[in-house]
Formats: C-alpha cells, sequence, structure tokens
C-alpha cells in the first residue's frame, strides 16, 4: 500500500549539521500528532545538492522544494501543505515554482542543467530502437530528408551557432557548408570518438547511453554535405561504447535507417566503425584521418583543411560526438530556440565530466554561461571534506588552471580563453589546497611527452624539456633560471609546432605560471611544497617536546635515517630520509609529523 | 524486420508513445531501470541488476519491468537504480549494492516504503517537452 | 601547355606574382627574399616537421577599418600555399625568438662531436646554427642513445644524430618505393628505422643511398671504407688498380669548389696516382664492353624470339629491387654484369695475364657516384668470377674526395693526365652510361650499326631518351624495324612500368616494350646516393649537361669503335656471351635469385 506523500529531508552532511536532524524529528513527530503516520513517509535522503540553502525539505509527489526549513517550519508544513495541500509560499526555493506545481521535480543535481547532449541518457535502454524512436528519434531524418534541401540544412547549423564540442569551437555550420560547397563526387562524413583527455568520459557516456543520436545526426551531415559513407573512429579502450554502437548499427541497418534508400528517400547513407589503438594524437583532425586511411597517425599541416581535401584527398567532415548529439535536437526545435540557450557568442549547453575534490562528480551539462561557482558549489555540491577550492582545470591537456578569482565568470569559449584556459571538450578537475600546481602542470606534460607523435621539434623536444624543469623544481633543485626557460620553451611550442597537441602542450605551464607564481617560487627558493604533494619537498620532524626516546621509529626507518639514545628524543637525517613516512605511520605519541 | 518507409517509423514512433502513456497512467507496470555505463559497471551494477531480478523472481513478482540505461549522470554514488512504482513518486537511489537491491524489491516495491538514506532523486527527463 | 593562373601577394610588403599552388616559401624566393628552413627539401613534399620557416601573416584588424595587424599565430611557410591579397611578415623580433627556440631545442638533443662528424662542412643543422649565431644552448643537453645500424656494406644509421626532419622516410617511401625506412616509435622515442626492429640488412633496402644524400646532418651517411684503401696502398705486395664511373667526373669538383657539371675527369686520374694508385683506369672502358654484351644480346633475344623485354642490369638497386619485389622479371634481365663488374674482372683475367701479374695480388678499388655498389661487389659467387672477389673495394665521390684532401691534394691545381693503357679508353657511349637514358642511348648507337650493317645511325643522339621526365617511351625506327623502348629512373617511377609488362602478360599480348632501361636513382648516376650531398635538379641538370658534354667531345661515340674494346675481344674473349663465347659468359654475366622482402628470424 502506497503512502500518500512523502517528505523527503536532506540528510547530507551540511543539512544535518544546519539542523536536518532536528527537522526529521520534528515531522515524524508533528505526523503522528496529527494521526498521519500512515499516509505520509518521511524518508533521509542522500546529499541533494543544495547545500547553501540547507536543511532542505522535499515533498513528492508534487515535487516542491523547501529551502531552509527549520523546526520551527514543520506545524506549518504539515497543516498547509500535508494536510491542506497548499504550498507553504515563504519557504519555497523558486516562488514562481510554487505557482508551477509541475508533477516532475527539477532537482538540484538536475536544477541548474539542461540535458539536451544526455537528453536520453539515464533514460533509455541504449539497445532498443524503439526506446530511442519512441522519445522523437529519427524524427529530425524524417525531416530533413523529406522536407529541407542540404542547403538549408546548412542554415540552420549556421543560425543555430552550434560550434564543434571537441575543444576547439570552430562554428560547425561553416565546416559544413565548406564541405557542401565542394563539387560533387565522393565525399565523407567522421565522428571523431577517440576522446582522450585524461578524466573526460562524456563523449563515452553518450555513446553508451544513447548510440543512435549519433547515427542520425551523422546521417543528417552526410545528406547536408553530399556524403554517402560515414566513419565512426572510436578509440579501442571504449569496449561496451563500440559494443552499444555495433548493435545499433545493426539495428538502424535492418530496419532501412541506414543504407540504400532510407525511408524511401532516395538517399543512401551507411557508417563504418574504425578503433583507435592507443594515441591520443589520433583524436586530432588530420592524425585520425592518416590512421583511417591505415598511415601512421602524424598530423599533416592545414591547409588544405580536411572539409576540402581530408579522406583519401576528398572533402570530409570531422564533428566530435557531443557536437553531433546536439544535431536531431536543432532540427526537431528549430535553430532559433537553440540559438536561445547560452551566451551571445557560444550558443547550447555543454557537457563537463566534472570530477575531482567536489562532493557530486559526475556528468553535468549546462547552458553556456553558467558560472563556475553554479557548477562547482550548487550542481557539484561543493569540495569534499571541508576543504577550501584552489582551482579548477578545463581542457585537459591542452588547457588551464581558473583561480577563485574567475569563479563568477560565465562559461563560454572567448570567456575561458581571456582567462588563460580553454573550454575543451569538458574535463573540469575541481582541485583543494591540498593539490600542489606545479605537481598538476608536471601530470600534464607527463601524458603530452608520453603522447607527442614525434614528428615536430618544438613539441617532441619542447614538451620533454618543459617536463624535465618542472621535475627538477619538483624535485627541490629548481632555479629562477627555469621558469624564463620554461617561458620560451612555452611560447615556441605554442607558435611552431605543427597541430593542436603542441600547440596547447605547455597550456598547464603558462596558466599555472600565470596565476601561482607564488607557488612555483616557494618551491625553488624555499624548497617548500604548501600542498605536501611533492614528496622531496616534504620533511618529516621529530618533535622532541613528544618523542620519549621508544627507539621504535629507528627500527622501522628502511633507511637508517633515525637516530638517538633509549629515553632520549629522537631525530631524522634529513640527507637520509626517503620519505616514506613508515615512523610516522609507527609512533604512539604523535611525536612525528610531516609538512 | 523489414526496412521502413516513412510512414512505418511514424506509425511505430505513435505506436511505442501511446504504449508508454499508457503504462503510466494505467498503473500497471512497475518499472525498474539500472544504470548500466562503464562508470556504474565498474562499480558493481551487473551484480546489482542480477540480485534485483532474483530478489523480484523469489517473490514471484510478474508487473516488474526491469532494464538497463545509460549513465545518469551522478557518476559519484553509483551503482544507481530508478524506481517507477504506481502511485509513488519516482526516485533514484544510489550506491545501490547486492543487498541494497534486495531491500528495493522488498520494501519499496512491495511495501511501498521510500528507503532511507539512499535516496539520490531523478532525472528531470523532457526538459526538451517542457521547454 | 596551359598556362597557370598568377596571384599576387605581399610579402615584407614587397609585391610578388607567382602561379597559383606556389607556397610561401617558394613565393619569397621569387622575392629574393630568404626564409631559414631546415627539413625542407626541393626534390620533395614539404615535412612541415621543424618548425623553423614560420612566418607571419598580416589579417584585417578587427576594430580600425582597413588597417593590417599582425596574426599572433605563425604559419609554416614550405607547405602553406600562397593566397592571392595575402600579406606576409617573414621577419620580426617575435619570430626571430621562436626560430632560435625551436633550433636551441633540437641542439640540445644532438651529440656535440662535430669535429668527428663524417657532415662536418656539409651539415645543414650546422650552418644554420652558424646563421643563428647559437653560442650556447640554455637547454641541459640530452641525447638519447641508440646503437648504430651497419647491417648493410652501404649505409650506416647513426640515430644519434637524427633530427626527425622525415626526408628518409619520404626519400624512401614516396621517391623510391622502397619503404624500407619509417617512422618508428612514438614521441621522442621515434627513429628512422625498418619496421618490426629488423636491422637495414634484413629490410627492403635497395642501398641506393638516396636516404644518405637527402639527410641534412650525419644521421645516415654512405659506410666509409677509405681506411681499406689506405691500407691496400700501403701494402707492397699489392698491386692497386682503380676505376672511376662516368658520374664521379662530373661531380667530385663540387667538393673543391667547382660548379657542379665541371669535368675533371683528367684531374681525377692525376689526383688518383699521386694518392699511390699504381695503374688508373676508367669505367667507361667497360660501358663499351657493357654495350657489346647487352647489345648483342638484345639483337638475339629481339630476332630470335627470345625473352622480352630486355631489362638493364647495370645499377645494382634496381636490381635487388627486381629481385625483392618482381622476381617475375628475373628472366627478362640482361645477365651482362655492370661496369664495375667487369672491368674489374678483366683486370683480374686480362690485364693481369698481359701484365704477367699474379691476379691474387691484384687489388680493385671502385670510385663510384654509389652506395648499392658497395654491396653488388659480393653479391654472389659471379662477383668472384676470377676466384677472388673481383672488385675489392668500393669508395663512394663524396669517400674520394676526402682522401685527396686528406692527402693533402690541391685539387684545382692538377695537371690534366690520361687513363692507363687497355682498360682505360672509351667513346661517348661510354661515358653516357651515367645519365638516364645514357644506356639506352648507347645501345642504340651500336644496334643500329650491329643491325643495319651500317657505319652509324642517321643521327648519333637519341634525343627521345634524354631528360628528366620519370618515364620516357619512344618506338626507335631501325631501317624498317620498329623497337619499343622505355626509360624509367627514380624507383617510385619504376613500379608502373613493370605492372605495365604484367598488365601485357595477363591479357596475353606481346609485350609493349622490347628494352627498357632503369636507374634507381633520380637523374640516373650522377643524382646517385654517393655523390655530394644536397643536390637538387639545378645540380642534377648541371651534372647532366656535362655529361652530355664529354660525350659531344669525344672522338668516338659509339662502344663498338672503340679500339681497346676490339683489342679485348680479338686477343682475349673472342665472341660476346650471347653470340657463344664462353670466356664473356665466365667473366662477364651473372644471374639473378628471389630475395626476401623482410628476413625474420
Amino acid at each position: 500500500m502506497a503512502y500518500e506523500s512523502y517528505v523527503l529531508v536532506c540528510g547530507g552532511t551540511a543539512c544535518c549539521s544546519g539542523g536536518g536532524t532536528d527537522v526529521v524529528e520534528a515531522f515524524k513527530k508533528e505526523l503522528d500528532a496529527q494521526g498521519l503516520s500512515g499516509k505520509v513517509q518521511v524518508v533521509v535522503t542522500g546529499c541533494l545538492g543544495f547545500c547553501e540553502q540547507g536543511p532542505i525539505v522535499k515533498i513528492l509527489p508534487q515535487g516542491t522544494f523547501y529551502v531552509q526549513v527549520h523546526e520551527e517550519d514543520v506545524k506549518e508544513i504539515v497543516a498547509e501543505h500535508l494536510v491542506k495541500g497548499r504550498v507553504v509560499q515563504r519557504l519555497c526555493y523558486d516562488p514562481e515554482q510554487a505557482k508551477k506545481l509541475v508533477a516532475e521535480a527539477n532537482i538540484p543535481f538536475y536544477q541548474k542543467q539542461y540535458r539536451i547532449v544526455l537528453r536520453n541518457c539515464g533514460v533509455i535502454d541504449p539497445e532498443k530502437i524503439e526506446d530511442y524512436i519512441a522519445r522523437d528519434g529519427y524524427k529530425a531524418i524524417e525531416k530533413v530528408l523529406f522536407e529541407m534541401t542540404p542547403e538549408q540544412v546548412v542554415e540552420e547549423m549556421l543560425k543555430s551557432g552550434l560550434r564543434g564540442r571537441g575543444g576547439a569551437g570552430f562554428p560547425t555550420g561553416m565546416k559544413w557548408k565548406f564541405a557542401q560547397q565542394q563539387p560533387k563526387g565522393q565525399k565523407y562524413m567522421v565522428c571523431n570518438a577517440d576522446e582522450g583527455d585524461p578524466g573526460a568520459y562524456m563523449d563515452r557516456s553518450t555513446l553508451e547511453g544513447d548510440p543512435h543520436s549519433i547515427l542520425e545526426a551523422m546521417t543528417i551531415a552526410g545528406y547536408a554535405i553530399g556524403a554517402s559513407k560515414g566513419f565512426i573512429y572510436i578509440r579501442a579502450e571504449y569496449p561496451l561504447a563500440i559494443h552499444r554502437l555495433e548493435v545499433a548499427i545493426g539495428q538502424a541497418r535492418d530496419l532501412g535507417l541506414l543504407g540504400d534508400d532510407i525511408l524511401g528517400s532516395g538517399f543512401s547513407f551507411d557508417i563504418e566503425l574504425r578503433f583507435g589503438a592507443g594515441a591520443f594524437v589520433c583524436g586530432e583532425e588530420t592524425a585520425l584521418l592518416q590512421s583511417i586511411e591505415g598511415n601512421r597517425g602524424m598530423p599533416k599541416p592545414r591547409p588544405p583543411f580536411p572539409a576540402v581535401k581530408g579522406l583519401w584527398g576528398r572533402p570530409t567532415v570531422i564533428n566530435n560526438v557531443e557536437t553531433l548529439a546536439n544535431i536531431p535536437v536543432i532540427i526537431n526545435k528549430g535553430a532559433d530556440w537553440f540559438s536561445k540557450i547560452g551566451t551571445a557568442t557560444s550558443k547550447g549547453t555543454k557537457v563537463f565530466a566534472l570530477t575531482g575534490k567536489v562532493n557530486n562528480s559526475g556528468l553535468i551539462e549546462v547552458p553556456m554561461g553558467t558560472t563556475l561557482r553554479e557548477i562547482i558549489f550548487d550542481i557539484g555540491g561543493g569540495i569534499r571534506g571541508g576543504h577550501q577550492f584552489k582551482a579548477a582545470q578545463t581542457g585537459g591537456p591542452s588547457g588551464g588552471i581558473i583561480p577563485p578569482q574567475f569563479l563568477d565568470t560565465p562559461i563560454d569559449y572567448e570567456n575561458l580563453a581571456k582567462i588563460g584556459s580553454i573550454m575543451g571538450s569538458g574535463g573540469l578537475i575541481v582541485m583543494d589546497e591540498t593539490d600542489c600546481v606545479v605537481d598538476i602542470a608536471k601530470f600534464y606534460l607527463d601524458f603530452t611527452v608520453d603522447e607527442s607523435c614525434g614528428k615536430c621539434a618544438p613539441c617532441r623536444i619542447g614538451g620533454r624539456k618543459l617536463l624535465n624543469y618542472l621535475k627538477k623544481i619538483t624535485d627541490g633543485r629548481g632555479t629562477e633560471d627555469d621558469i624564463v626557460q620554461m617561458q620560451n620553451i612555452s611560447d615556441a611550442m605554442c607558435k611552431a609546432s605543427l597541430c593542436g597537441l603542441g600547440q596547447t602542450a605547455s597550456n598547464p605551464v603558462r596558466s599555472t605560471l600565470r596565476y601561482f607564481m607564488d607557488e612555483y617560487m616557494e618551491h625553488i627558493k624555499d624548497k617548500k611544497c604548501r600542498a605536501g604533494k611533492c614528496s622531496k619537498l616534504i620533511q618529516y620532524k621529530i618533535d622532541p617536546a613528544k618523542c620519549k626516546g621508544c627507539t621504535l621509529c629507528a627500527r622501522k626507518c628502511p633507511a637508517g635515517a633515525i637516530s638517538g639514545t633509549v629515553k632520549n628524543p629522537h631525530v631524522i637525517d634529513q640527507s637520509k630520509c626517503i620519505k616514506c613516512g613508515q615512523c610516522e605511520l609507527n609512533c604512539k605519541f604523535g611525536a612525528i609529523s610531516h609538512g | 524486420m523489414a526496412k521502413l518507409t516513412l510512414e512505418d517509423l511514424r506509425r511505430m514512433r505513435g505506436e511505442k508513445q501511446k504504449a508508454m502513456e499508457m503504462r503510466e497512467s494505467s498503473n500497471k507496470d512497475v518499472q525498474v531501470v539500472v544504470g548500466m555505463g562503464t562508470c556504474g559497471i565498474a562499480a558493481g551494477a551487473k551484480d546489482t541488476f542480477t540480485a534485483l531480478v532474483s530478489a523480484i523472481d523469489e517473490k514471484g513478482l510478474t508487473n516488474v519491468l526491469i532494464r538497463q540505461t545509460g549513465c545518469m549522470g551522478m557518476c559519484h554514488s553509483e551503482p544507481t537504480v530508478e524506481v517507477v512504482v504506481p502511485g509513488m513518486p519516482a526516485v533514484i537511489y544510489g550506491h545501490v549494492d547486492a543487498a541494497t537491491a534486495r531491500e528495493i524489491v522488498e520494501k519499496h516495491i512491495v511495501g511501498c516504503e521510500l528507503i532511507e538514506g539512499k535516496i539520490l532523486d531523478r532525472p528531470s527527463i523532457d526538459i526538451i517537452k517542457n521547454g | 601547355m596551359e598556362t597557370p593562373e598568377l596571384i599576387t601577394l605581399e610579402i615584407n610588403g614587397k609585391s610578388v606574382t607567382v602561379p597559383k599552388g606556389t607556397t610561401i616559401l617558394n613565393a619569397a624566393k621569387a622575392a629574393h627574399i630568404k626564409i631559414p628552413t631546415l627539413c625542407y627539401h626541393p626534390d620533395l613534399k614539404a615535412g612541415a616537421s621543424c618548425g623553423i620557416c614560420v612566418v607571419r601573416q598580416l589579417v584585417p584588424s578587427r576594430t580600425e577599418q582597413g588597417k593590417w595587424v599582425p596574426s599572433p599565430k605563425l604559419l609554416r611557410a614550405c607547405c602553406t600555399e600562397a593566397t592571392a591579397g595575402m600579406k606576409i611578415l617573414t621577419h620580426d623580433p617575435d619570430i626571430v625568438q621562436v626560430r632560435k627556440t625551436v633550433l636551441e631545442l633540437i641542439l640540445a638533443n644532438h651529440p656535440s662531436d662535430c669535429l668527428q662528424c663524417p657532415r662536418s662542412g656539409s651539415c645543414e643543422l650546422q650552418a644554420i646554427a652558424a646563421d643563428f649565431g647559437i653560442r650556447e644552448i640554455p637547454f641541459p643537453k640530452e641525447v638519447i642513445h641508440r646503437d648504430v645500424d651497419k647491417s648493410t656494406p652501404s649505409i650506416v644509421l647513426n640515430p644519434d644524430k637524427c633530427i626527425k626532419c622525415g626526408r628518409c622516410a619520404e626519400v624512401c617511401q614516396q621517391m623510391q618505393n622502397v619503404w624500407a625506412l619509417e617512422f618508428i616509435g612514438r614521441g621522442e622515442k621515434t627513429v628512422m628505422a625498418p619496421a618490426a626492429g629488423v636491422p637495414l640488412a634484413e629490410s627492403p633496402c635497395i642501398k641506393c643511398g638516396q636516404c644518405s644524400a637527402h639527410c641534412p646532418v650525419g644521421a645516415i651517411y654512405e659506410n666509409d671504407e677509405t681506411a681499406k684503401v689506405w691500407a691496400a696502398l700501403r701494402d707492397p705486395e699489392l698491386t692497386c688498380l682503380v676505376q672511376i664511373a662516368p658520374a664521379v667526373r662530373v661531380a667530385l669538383g663540387e667538393a673543391f669548389g667547382m660548379e657542379p657539371g665541371a669535368l675533371t675527369t683528367g684531374k681525377i686520374y692525376a689526383a688518383l696516382r699521386m694518392i699511390g694508385f699504381d695503374k688508373v683506369f676508367d669505367t667507361n672502358f667497360s660501358a663499351d664492353v657493357t654495350i657489346m654484351e647487352e647489345g648483342t644480346e638484345f639483337i638475339k633475344r629481339f630476332t630470335g624470339g627470345g625473352t622480352l623485354p630486355l631489362l638493364t642490369s647495370c645499377c645494382p638497386a634496381w636490381t635487388d629491387w627486381m629481385e625483392k619485389y618482381a622476381p617475375d622479371f628475373s628472366e627478362n634481365f640482361s645477365t651482362a654484369k655492370s661496369p664495375q663488374q667487369m672491368l674489374s674482372a678483366l683486370a683480374k683475367s686480362y690485364w693481369a695475364e698481359k701484365n704477367g701479374i699474379d691476379h691474387t695480388k691484384i687489388h680493385v678499388t671502385s670510385i663510384m657516384p654509389c652506395t648499392a655498389k658497395k654491396y653488388e661487389i659480393s653479391r654472389d659467387e659471379n662477383m668472384s668470377a676470377t676466384g677472388t672477389q673481383d672488385t675489392d673495394v668500393v669508395l663512394t665521390t663524396r669517400e674520394l674526395a676526402r682522401m685527396i684532401k686528406a692527402a693533402g691534394i690541391d685539387f684545382n691545381d692538377l695537371p690534366e693526365e690520361k687513363a692507363d693503357d687497355l682498360l682505360g679508353a672509351y667513346t661517348g657511349a661510354g661515358t653516357i652510361f651515367g645519365v638516364t637514358g645514357g644506356v639506352m642511348e648507347a645501345a642504340l648507337r651500336t644496334a643500329y650499326c650491329l643491325i643495319t650493317g651500317e657505319a652509324q645511325p642517321p643521327s648519333i643522339d637519341f634525343k627521345e631518351v634524354r631528360g628528366m621526365e620519370g618515364v620516357k617511351t619512344a618506338t626507335i625506327d631501325i631501317k624498317g624495324t620498329k623497337v619499343n623502348i622505355a626509360v624509367a629512373h627514380q624507383m617510385g617511377n619504376v613500379e608502373k612500368v613493370i605492372d605495365q609488362i604484367r598488365e601485357d602478360r595477363k591479357n596475353g599480348v606481346k609485350p609493349r616494350y622490347d628494352f627498357i632501361e632503369v636507374m634507381a636513382c633520380r637523374g640516373g648516376c650522377i643524382g646517385g646516393g654517393g655523390q655530394p650531398c644536397l643536390a637538387t635538379d639545378e645540380v642534377r641538370a648541371k651534372r647532366t649537361a656535362g655529361i652530355y658534354t664529354d660525350d659531344e667531345k669525344s672522338v668516338l661515340r659509339m662502344s663498338h669503335l672503340n679500339p681497346e674494346v676490339q683489342a679485348l675481344y680479338k686477343d682475349y674473349l673472342g665472341e660476346t656471351g650471347a653470340n657463344g663465347g664462353e670466356k664473356a659468359e665466365h667473366l662477364l654475366h651473372t644471374h639473378y635469385h628471389k630475395r626476401d622482402v623482410y628476413k625474420f628470424n
């Protein structure tokens, strides 16, 4: 027997400390008193994510969202809302919402989100084409094939203002237009699913959760530019996404939604999967095309651009997975609708993989123009473990670091570029004070040095030199001249590298130097790492006041670095210490610490 | 299945949409949706799925439709499971291990009671429909 | 001929008009503006790897109408097409700094042993570092050490010095169609090497040496065997003979400041004697012998229903390619040895007997424009027809230049000397072996006379076979008898001719060519892998002109008229191999084997 109503009280740490537990007790007592215990269930939930406005109470099935609810408010809620069905306006998060009273709730995690790309993820069964069709799937292709000319489709893309979501942000409509304008003949449509940024998995989730949206989008693109063949270049490290795509392609072919004469329109288009082999550089479009052709994945100079001369010398459009996922919606709902979302220069939404030191890590999709603060603190639920926000990193190894002073920057392509980062593919890594910026720069350079294809000197050699300097600094052997050299090398790499990998590989260095120079100087001059991350700069110390001289640490030390006599304070020889931490771990008197 | 014409596709869409509406309004079926993206599977969603199926079998429930879906986005609390029981609000549970899966079947589906401490919430589907 | 569309652009404020499709680099050259380059080579498609040739474009200002402002981005001049109305800036302090940093990065990973490097003085990296005035390298030096590949007798790969310009891979793959070298590994671990980690000798490598001729630094070079020659010269027991190839005489002068194409034959003879050789001969002599052998072989097949087309066999890189990639043409190959091998065999038999010298005490050095010749001398047992290895050592033109300099000889000041008797005289037909089409032209001159019985063909020059076009075809009318010929040079152009014959075979029709000449190197031997480095088409054209001058000034221009050749047959060989001469067959002919493209185990 179902209850009539459910009272969800947020049980997150913030709400609890704000009085949430008292609220729960008050509800249970009041409902008992009113004889409603059998009709209303009170449930404590996981963190609902709106921690600044806690304690949060949500009433279902109406979905009313009450904020800053205290013990004294409970009686009113029970009397007004649960008994009489009248929403308590003053406690509502959104007074407007009280008027709407929608059946489906807009929840905090999702509240600031606008799921266009991820519209079907988490809703449909990705291995059932009927699910996709029922949710307006393959409706856009009907419109395109039977009611629009290729030129009109391109116009619609241009009007929408959609920009490439792979990182470069090039207007999709323009790319399609270049290819469409090439003389008729064999043309190709390629989906770049070689998502390589560490920590980015937006494309993977889209392909796993809604593979048909990509197939439909590629077919639309093929029609617009005049291509009869499509390739999805997907990294081999995504077996589930590959499986779901294979199932989807099979289903689409069976129903004639891929192949000859789609839906009787006269337009034919088919898609083939091609797998990467573990090279990040193959996400760069010219290297990707080389890989499909069976050659070594090394970038080629542009111009000529792939839209003019791509796969096997033919006009080719390459779009990222996320870019493509937007296409069917733009066709169905119109470019005008799409262009109203976002900012003046960056239309639509962006999917971010919010990871790092946040409470609610996951995949989010927000309209362009949402601020970092909203993403990290509202949607993300703030910094884990009560730590302090230090910086956010966007754009993966090509991106930059964003310090607290820019938290209220509305996110779009231009704004991020201005502050020295890039949108990138959507990786958003949140850092707290226990993260060291020099270490982060080193992590990214380690990646790009390994992934550099080796063709051009600025990236191949410059990247390694940068990494060596960063290692030097984190090892405590850095000098001020190292900073000057790093800046010179970064400049040369940015201007003289052949492809985007090399051109942007120095961004983590450039942006950390720009905003955290003092932290670099601390490493260099004071041989100190304030985050406690760089192991060579950590020092273990024995507090003579607390040390009882039990000699346990000296016996545990694998390097023989601790000396002292029984019942006398012991001392650590820093030159021998290998920073393993065994002494601190074993000391029963808390006399050893590190920093 | 044969290749679709335009009319076939439209008919298929209409029929499936109608069936989904009917299911929602007729209060006939209970739906359990398990997030089976790679993050979910890595956290154990396949075990969760198996536990749900066996619990449903044990209880002899015949009106429960259990299916998979992609990533719901709340990767910090995988495995995630959405439960839609007619007459009750739809909720998403997080950190659903095999034990919680049994609890969901026993307490939520059979007992019509929400489970303490595990509710995350549900996706706001069809922003597109509404927006 | 279509006139190409012309476009006008501005470089450093200077207006220049060039055909559409010209790169910024070449447009600047037309405007007499030099843009520094390192990895670029005019023979090859721009690799665009080093990043030295970066230039800046001026773009319309977004704020001020009609104003042009420098773009913050830089373009590579070598591969970017110039467009109408483009405005380019080739130098500003920022560009100069970027170029300098890129060069410093390359130098930071490059060994510092210029003084001992075989390319010291001709190294493109050394030159640009000197031009840029690099005095110190701000970054710590880091040279990743790898083993040297000395597996072939011809070419040495020294990966420590490689700057990954990519020219060798482009040459080996696109110019030569051999595919022995490729970028292997990734990032800083990249090496230019054969696939699957096999040594060069077990790869498709045909030892043509074009990689070494295009390498800007000392990462690929010829296997230097000058020490062996010095040792032989010092050995009092040995009689040291030397032969020089046709192409050497128009290129050796370049090492001494002369123009390419300068004919230095007499000086070379003098230099060789000064170095200490006992007798100086000329491969042009045995080129004439080759025409006798191959000419009669062709006539026999052509008139007697033998296997056609006949394929020339004097280029050992081409022979190696055929044995690996087209063994179905073994029967088509002329069994005549190369002129080098013929002369060495004759030196240790004919000349030895005539001079009463024990042939086991004769040492033959061969100066060649070619690295593959170092491999040819031990190709199989036919190369030791005299009982010992016929040719003892091959030195490339580059090595000879070094020997002459090491000996302290002032080449420019040497007198013109003559070659020694018996194996030194040559006709114009022999000397043109050094250029593409030369073997064919020499053969046609003699074949015409042998077929018709006339004293000489109506025109002694067969201009149809000359020139730099990749494949030249013609039908030669020998008094009513039509001979279809093809001449191909640069290995990349050869496969299509082979495929044409394969197609004819498949269709069961008469092969469209009767006689095909193939030279592995662009331009023929004058463009050989052992010639002075940094050759371009301009240089090749000059060397070619020098060869044809040598032909034109020769008194005798047909091989069968060479008195020393006539004496050889009269006094020693008797008939040619094709006409049943057993001695000729034994000394001057060889056979062919199928070889693996890759050897794995």
